[in-house]
């Protein structure tokens, strides 16, 4: 895990270093003199050695100093203040909507398996899964904000101003988010339990006198969760990804703006800050989610 | 394989072929210039002389719809075409003669494929120009460690097959070998993770358009059109929604196709 993250760092590190494009160009702007660029190099330390500016960073990003950002003109951590919270909240709620939609849809789906439910579902989770989650965040916005006027588009609140609000805003992002994803899940989940439902040990339960629901409550639903708790960690990366896509639909200002801002000013150690932690974020889940298959399955050994 | 008893691939394929012959005739024709300007044709609701409507500048949405969706079709495809031709040969020699640039590859694979794809693929166009060949290149770079990983494995597990030793024994090198008769065994598995990856580059072209990091105007693509039509979402809700049915058309067909060859689209 701590190889992946380094490795990471280092890619995330060279690749700002490798590009034609040179952000004191673009932070002097028609300022620019040969002895000014000169100048601005020096102080913003670029004239060193790559190697030793990368050791820097590490040792600095590691020990909570995140550099300071070329365009605010203050250190990344109080550009990225309050930034962070918004981009996890909306993370962490659609991921809690994923599993909150999926589980008991993909069990009550297996459960009635063949029935005119479980048919009509399956069709359309085809459909659902096809969605890509910022159009159906412009969905959201036109329906519920503009038509039904549950929302004000645009109008985010802000956690300080009102703990409520701000929850009550994300629901549409996060819904947005997360129905694709759970249409995925809840098709693994089903088709999982169903593969489990040909297991010699259904039979035996079968025998012992229980029903359908009985068995797959009792025994089949321990084993086919397995696959599902790995591929629903895994999904947290693609529900960041999602979200930073999706806080400019709905014009939230989270981590996602930011970067896209830092992007296009040529803003690289915010850039970069914003890439290593969510890589963090992403390696750590999927140590997580090894950690909890193997709790749940002694079989499986981590390698 | 019964593919023509199987439903998600009947399916699949009819809305693929529809999609295809409708970016097909866009290249010769469509029913208006898709960048011609009617003054006093804004924001038409559909009608019978404009299918989907205008937008804001009165361009006909449905022309608009088509030509992007082309737009996104290439781009998506020519992404898969990279990310195919450079997973084949980084996959194919890893798997076929291991040792430790295998094992450093597929680290490196590791620590790529963690991330999501649009994220970096955002960074990597933030290093470049924003445009159609920055997109294609970012997320043709992206694609190549899953597909590498998919080769890698097929390819590791049939040079122990019988097939891979009689052609040794009769001569082939390890090229001959590789590309002629391990390729070709592989292919079966290979096809629904090209459909899977294909959908993925449609959602991540249309996502970065939509961002305004993709295709620049006056090149339509799908993205670009969502992001226009979000701030006439009010008065011409048609435009969004057009243009949202046409991506979602093309990852359903694509995602069906690869559900029906028996690959798993949860990928």
């Amino acid at each position: 895990m701590l190889v992946t993250l380094l490795l990471i760092s280092l890619l995330a590190f060279l690749a700002f270093q490798i590009i034609p494009a040179d952000p004191v160009t673009k932070l002097l702007g028609t300022d620019y003199t040969p002895e000014r660029a000169a100048a601005l190099r020096h102080e913003l330390g670029l004239d060193r050695n790559v190697l030793v500016r990368y050791l820097d960073w590490l040792t600095g990003f590691v020990t909570g100093d995140l550099g300071v950002s070329y365009s605010y003109g203050m250190s990344v951590s109080a550009v990225m203040e309050g930034k962070g919270a918004v981009t996890a909240a909306l993370s962490l709620m659609a991921w809690l909507l994923v599993i909150a939609i999926s589980v008991p849809l993909g069990i009550t789906l297996a459960r009635w398996q063949g029935r005119r439910l479980d048919r009509v579902f399956v069709a359309m989770n085809q459909v659902f899964m096809a969605i890509p989650p910022f159009f159906l965040g412009i969905l959201f916005t036109y329906i519920f904000g503009m038509v039904l006027k549950l929302f004000v588009p645009g109008g985010s609140i802000l956690p300080e101003e009102s703990l409520g609000g701000f929850f009550g805003y994300l629901i549409f992002p996060a819904l947005a988010i997360a129905i694709p994803k759970a249409a995925m899940v809840t098709k693994l989940l089903r088709s999982s339990i169903l593969n489990q439902m040909q297991e010699n040990y259904v039979r035996t339960a079968y025998s012992r006198g229980n029903s359908r629901w009985g068995v797959i409550r009792l025994h089949v639903l321990r084993n086919a969760i397995l696959p599902v708790v790995t591929f629903v960690a895994m999904t947290l990366a693609d529900i960041v990804a999602g979200s930073i896509i999706v806080e400019q639909v709905f014009a939230l200002p989270g981590l996602g703006r930011l970067l896209l801002a830092s992007i296009g000013n040529r803003d690289y150690p915010v850039v970069q800050c914003i890439v290593v932690i969510i890589a963090a974020v992403v390696v750590f889940m999927n140590y997580l989610a090894d950690v909890v298959t193997q709790t749940i399955d002694p079989r499986v050994r981590l390698g | 394989m019964k593919l023509g008893r199987n439903k998600n691939f009947t399916a699949g394929a009819v809305i693929t072929a529809f999609m295809l012959i409708v970016i097909l005739v866009g290249m010769v024709w469509t029913p208006y210039d898709p960048n011609a300007m009617d003054g006093a044709a804004k924001r038409l609701a559909p009608c019978l002389t404009h299918l989907l409507g205008t937008d804001n500048f009165g361009r006909d949405i449905l022309s608009r719809v088509i030509e992007g969706a082309g737009a996104t079709f290439l781009i998506a495809a020519a992404t898969v075409a990279i990310g195919l031709a450079a997973g084949l040969i980084i996959g194919g020699l890893t798997g076929y003669y291991g040792g430790w640039l295998d094992e450093v590859v597929m680290r490196l694979n590791d620590a790529v494929a963690a991330f999501p794809s649009i994220l970096l693929a955002l960074v990597l166009i933030a290093l470049m120009e924003p445009g159609r060949t920055s997109i294609i290149l970012a997320l043709g770079v992206l694609f190549v460690p899953s597909f590498a990983r998919i080769v890698r494995t097929e390819v590791a597990r049939q040079k122990s097959l019988d097939y891979v030793a009689s052609a040794k024994l009769m001569g082939a090198g390890d090229m001959r070998v590789l590309f002629a008769h391990i390729l070709p065994n592989i292919v079966p598995v290979l096809l629904p993770s090209v459909a899977i990856g294909f959908n993925n580059a449609v959602l991540a072209e249309a996502s970065m358009s939509y961002l305004g990091v993709g295709v620049q105007p006056p090149d339509a693509s799908l993205g670009r059109m969502l992001n226009e039509a979000q701030g006439y979402l009010l008065t011409a809700p048609w435009y969004a929604l057009s243009a949202g049915a046409a991506i979602i058309l093309l990852i359903l067909g694509f995602g069906l196709l690869s559900e029906g060859l028996g690959g798993q689209s949860d990928a």
